[in-house]
Order: C-alpha cells, then sequence, then structure tokens
C-alpha cells in the first residue's frame, strides 16, 4: 500500500495515539513519543513496524504520540492513518478502493 | 545491602546518610531511645514583642546562615504561599545549602526549582513531591539526597534527632501577637495544624506566619504561645480555594464503583465489623464511594464507627452528623465540609502527627484501627505498595500516612484498577517499595480480589462475600495479558532519593533517570 499524501488518525486523549504519516523517501521512518515509552516503547514500535508490514506499506515517515494506548488502539490508530494517507476513507468505497475489512484490517 | 523487602541499597547510601537497612515493620518494638531537644530562647520581660514586620527581619533575627534547617507544614495543600514567600526571601539574601524539611511538597513549589538548580537549597526531606520539584530530584538537581517520609515517620525523624529543625515557618490561618495558633476562623482555614505540632516543639526558633491577627488569647490553640517566638502578618498565606475544594461529587465511573462495592463486601464480611470499629480511608473515587456504601449498611444493621481517623473529607463528616460515627479523629482536611465539621462538632477532633501515626511514641491512633482503604500506583506480588515514584521512574507522589496506616491497622485494603492507562497496576515488582507487602492484606482491583497469603482467615472473608477471588499473581497476569510485559526501567546509577520507612531505616532508593535507549 503506498502513502500518497499526510495523514492522521487519532488523539491525545489519554490510552490513545496520535498517528501522522507522510511520504517517505524509500524506507520506513519511525519517530515514537510515548507517556509508557521506559515501560513498552519496543513493544510500541515493534506493533507499528508490524502493523506497517501488515498492509504492505514501505516507504513512509510515521510520528506516533502515544498517550498509553493499548496494542489493539495503537494498531486500530497505525491502520487508520495508512489509509486516509492512501486515499481511502471510511466510506468503504472512495477512488474506487474499498477498506479491506476482514483482510489487512484486523 | 540487600535489605528485607529485597531492594539492594547501596553500601554508599548507608554511610553518607548514617542509615540502616529496612530490618522488617516491626523490628525496632520495644527500643528505648533518648528524645531530642531543641535550643531555646526565653521570652521573660512581658514588655517585649513577638511581632514582626518582614520576613527578610525575622530570617535576620533568627540568625539564618548557610546549611541550615527549615521546616515548612503542607496544610495548605496546593494553595500554600508560605514555603515560596520565605525561600525567595532566603534566596535574595543569598543564603546556600539550605535543608527543606516539609510535611509535604506540591505542585504550588514549582516556584523553588531554581534554588535547586542555585544551591539555594541542597536538601531536601518530605513526604514526598510534585510537578517539578519531583522532576528536578528525578533529573539528578538536587545536590544531596531527597528523603521520603510518611507522616509518623517524619515526626519519629524530628523526635530522635535525625533531623534537627532550626527554624520552623508555620503558616497560621489565624494568630494572636503572642503565638497561639488556630487553624480555623481567617481568611484561608485548613482546619487542623496537626502536622506543623512537632515543628512547633523541636524548632531552635519558631515563626508563625499569618494573614488574620486576632485579638489575644486566640484560644483553644493547635499550637502555643509557648512553643512559637516570632509573629507576621502577611496579605495572603494561601489560596483558600486550593486549600479546601468544594465537595467533590460522587464517582459515576462504572470500574471504581464496582471496586468499591467489592471492598464494602468485603469489610462487611470481615469478624472486625462490629459496632465500635475503626476505620480511615482516603479521598480517592472508589474510596469516597466505598464510605458512603458502607453508611448505608452500618444505618441498616444499627453498626456504629468507634472511631473514624485520617485525612478527612466531607463524606466521613456526613457520617459523624447521622450519628454513624462515635469519634472522627482528624490530621488533615480535604475539602470546606472537613473544615466546617471540625470548626463546629464537638467530636470531631483535632490530632497531632505524633498521636496520628509516629511509631515510635508510645502508641499512635494507626495502631487502634480496624480498617484502612488505601489506594497505590502500584502493587506488586509481594504485596509491596508504590506511592512515591511513578512506573517511569520519576518522583510523583507522597508517601503520606500509607505505610503508617497499614502498619497499624488489623486490615489494610488497597484499591487500584487493575490497569492505569497502559501500566499495569499490579505487577511483579514495583518500581520504588514504599509500603512493605507484609502490611498490605487484600488487593482490590476492577478485575478481581487478592488476599495476602500470610492472611488466611481474611481469604475465607472474600470467598464468604462471594468476590471473585483471585491470586495476586493471577491479577499480574491479566494485567500483563492486556499491556504486554513491561520492560523493566533502567536507571542511572546515582542515588538521588531515600525512601525511608516510617521506624528511620532505608525501604528503598530512587535512583536518577535516564532517556531511553532503544537498544
Amino acid at each position: 500500500m503506498e502513502v500518497l499524501r499526510t495523514a492522521m488518525a487519532g488523539t491525545l486523549e489519554s490510552s490513545d495515539a496520535q498517528v501522522t504519516v507522510e511520504p517517505g523517501d524509500g524506507r520506513v521512518e519511525l519517530d515514537i513519543e510515548s507517556s509508557v515509552i521506559n515501560q513498552f516503547g519496543r513493544k510500541i514500535k515493534a506493533t507499528v513496524e508490524e502493523t506497517l508490514e501488515r498492509l504492505g506499506v514501505d516507504n513512509v515517515k510515521v510520528k506516533v504520540v502515544d498517550k498509553g494506548a493499548l496494542d489493539c488502539t495503537l494498531k486500530a490508530r497505525v491502520e487508520g492513518a495508512v489509509f486516509r494517507a492512501s486515499g481511502y476513507s471510511e466510506d468503504e468505497i472512495c477512488e474506487g478502493k474499498k477498506l479491506p475489512w476482514g483482510g489487512a484490517i484486523r | 545491602m540487600i535489605n528485607a523487602v529485597g531492594r539492594d541499597i547501596p553500601e554508599k547510601v548507608l554511610k553518607d546518610l548514617n542509615m540502616k537497612p529496612f530490618a522488617g515493620t516491626y523490628a525496632r518494638n520495644g527500643e528505648e531511645y533518648k528524645k531530642a531537644a531543641p535550643t531555646v530562647r526565653c521570652w521573660m520581660d512581658p514588655k517585649e514583642s513577638k511581632m514582626v514586620d518582614s520576613i527578610h527581619d525575622v530570617l535576620v533575627k533568627c540568625g539564618l546562615r548557610d546549611g541550615m534547617t527549615l521546616s515548612f507544614h503542607h496544610h495548605f495543600r496546593e494553595g500554600d504561599y508560605i514555603v515560596n514567600m520565605v525561600m525567595e526571601e532566603v534566596h535574595k539574601m543569598g543564603v546556600k545549602d539550605i535543608t527543606i524539611c516539609a510535611s509535604s511538597l506540591g505542585k504550588a513549589h514549582d516556584p523553588i526549582v531554581p534554588m535547586i538548580e542555585d544551591g539555594t537549597i541542597t536538601n531536601i526531606q518530605s513526604s514526598g513531591v510534585r510537578g517539578k520539584i519531583g522532576e528536578a530530584i528525578s533529573t539528578g538537581k538536587l545536590k544531596g539526597y531527597a528523603i521520603m517520609r510518611s507522616h509518623g515517620g517524619r515526626v519519629r525523624a524530628i523526635e530522635s534527632g535525625d533531623v534537627h529543625i532550626d527554624i520552623a515557618f508555620i503558616g497560621a490561618p489565624t494568630a494572636d501577637e503572642y503565638g497561639n495558633l488556630r487553624a480555623v476562623g481567617g481568611k484561608s482555614d485548613c482546619g487542623v495544624l496537626s502536622y506543623a505540632y512537632v515543628d512547633a516543639q523541636y524548632a531552635d526558633k519558631v515563626v508563625a506566619i499569618t494573614d488574620t491577627l486576632v485579638p489575644y488569647p486566640n484560644i483553644p490553640a493547635s499550637i502555643s504561645q509557648v512553643n512559637v517566638d516570632y509573629v507576621i502578618v502577611v496579605d495572603e498565606i494561601g489560596n483558600p480555594a486550593k486549600i479546601a475544594t468544594g465537595a467533590a461529587k460522587p464517582t459515576t465511573d462504572v470500574r471504581k464503583l464496582m471496586m468499591a462495592e467489592y471492598c464494602t463486601k468485603f469489610v462487611i464480611n470481615t469478624p472486625y465489623f462490629k459496632d465500635g470499629f475503626s476505620y480511615q480511608t482516603g479521598v480517592g473515587g472508589a474510596s469516597i464511594a466505598s464510605t458512603i456504601s458502607l453508611g448505608k449498611i452500618m444505618k441498616e444493621r444499627g453498626i456504629k464507627m468507634g472511631l473514624g481517623l485520617g485525612g478527612i473529607a466531607g463524606p466521613m463528616c456526613e457520617l459523624l452528623e447521622q450519628g454513624l460515627i462515635e469519634k472522627l479523629v482528624d490530621t488533615q482536611d480535604f475539602d470546606l465540609k472537613a473544615i466546617q465539621s471540625i470548626t463546629n462538632n464537638p467530636n470531631h477532633i483535632e490530632i497531632t502527627g505524633s498521636e496520628y501515626a509516629n511509631p515510635m511514641n508510645k502508641g499512635a491512633y494507626v495502631n487502634k484501627l480496624d480498617f484502612v482503604i488505601l489506594a497505590s500506583l502500584e502493587v506488586d506480588t509481594h504485596f509491596n505498595c508504590n506511592v512515591v515514584v511513578d512506573s517511569n521512574g520519576m518522583v510523583t507522589g507522597a508517601q503520606g500516612g500509607h505505610p503508617d496506616t497499614a502498619a497499624g491497622a488489623k486490615c489494610t485494603i488497597v484499591i487500584a484498577p487493575l490497569l492505569q492507562g497502559r501500566t499495569p497496576a499490579i505487577c511483579t515488582d514495583v518500581t520504588t517499595v514504599t509500603t512493605p507487602g507484609e502490611t498490605v492484606d487484600v488487593v482490590i482491583t476492577d478485575y478481581g480480589v487478592a488476599v495476602n497469603p500470610a492472611r488466611p482467615d481474611l481469604l475465607e472473608c472474600a470467598k464468604a462475600a462471594k468476590l471473585p477471588v483471585k491470586t495476586i499473581e493471577e491479577l499480574r497476569d491479566m494485567a500483563y495479558a492486556i499491556t504486554g510485559e513491561p520492560e523493566p526501567i533502567k536507571f542511572g546509577d546515582r542515588v538521588v532519593g531515600v525512601i525511608e520507612a516510617r521506624d528511620g531505616t532505608i525501604i528503598d532508593v530512587v535512583r536518577q533517570i535516564k532517556d531511553y535507549e532503544w537498544d
């Protein structure tokens, strides 16, 4: 999946994460801030990387501002940001692209 | 050296502070010791006035110099102006190397951080710290050690001479010109002056600061003229809106309500729940909710509380008014209702910090508790609690009466939600031990209730109450299944703070935090 433009998902509320993605320089670049970085930094990084891989995104800049989100929330926010950046929207079909519910979105 | 809760206390720290490692909650029981005494200047001539015009003048009169220990109380909570007011003047005078010995410090005292950085303040002794002072300590800006003491432990430290106070500054809602101090009747009422009592008795110089000078004699006094050297009148000693908040709305958070219900069910199924029982609780949402639901059952069954103890908030005062509590015994007031109650109700009584919780007097009120309901940032599989350092390793809380009441009560109940955001409140090992697990009996979470294996009697009570009983390890596993297992925090080597057990030994140390390393 290709990140075509800058997009964001999530909030800065406690237990949420705000994920911003933008087109990359040919690789995956992560910038992670977290209120629980000392306890979960590596787990957050791994979750974001796994989610990007599952979505087939390999050319992206990702900024995560995490406020103690659980993994399921993090995944959802990364997915949301990537799909918005790739021309998908919540309306299932947008520009002829259908959100892969039950496929890449789990 | 590894202490009794398994924490490694570096030899250097033990040597620097001339302290011993924690050896068990009651290890010093029965010990004899000689109390310290202040050096007092007598006031014999009735023509002499105690009134002084300014803080500057009083600091000069008290002979302020480098290296002195200055003390403060925290009854004005986040509305306190006294610490900043005094320290600003100390700073202007260019005095260095001051030790602050406060009953607690909060966000209201963020303005003293630059004085930590420039060496005006080099040591802090407090129940705990919040806000920027905590950050300053955790990032290694304080030259000496921060010593965190419980409320009872602070009294013990002063009375035994572990710390000697050169000048005590006591913010007083009302004072007369001869130094009788009360906590009601002024513009900034705080209800009681319990934690300042020991300062008045043991400091060489005692300075009262008030914004409401009243006619002599201002009695019955919380602190008497016989212990006060000087009286100063300033415009404002605090912000009343932050000293005493209005009534907190009862919580509607279903998690907290569920934990409160578990707590009440447990309490009423123990043999201690009978006429004349004694009880202390905190001011968290779940604690307040459990006090309210317990009150209903007391009314139904005609069971009265003999003693309600501690920091007091409105709900306990309401039980007193309904005749469900015989005596409400008070060391700190959290809201306007509590202040009104102690002002008007003869069965609501002020006691000193020593009476409340000092482990080395001849018997403190905490020893008479049947129940104490506490909160905790973290509880571990050994039932140890942490209430001072957050899960990132930053100093951000206070011991308060946590270890004192836990050590005293027959039944110590800790209420903690299983998760605080992503941070598991039930974990394998707490970041820092403040209250030893041997004094913690029951842990109530929104996912189940765990009983300390040392208390099989209470396990039966929990089962009889039909509570969802789990082992503490099961609770931890449930938490980790949701959050993932947390990485151990990597600290720097330098010890920046000491968690002092209530008996004056070291239960744990706080190390300097360092930036997270990805690899």
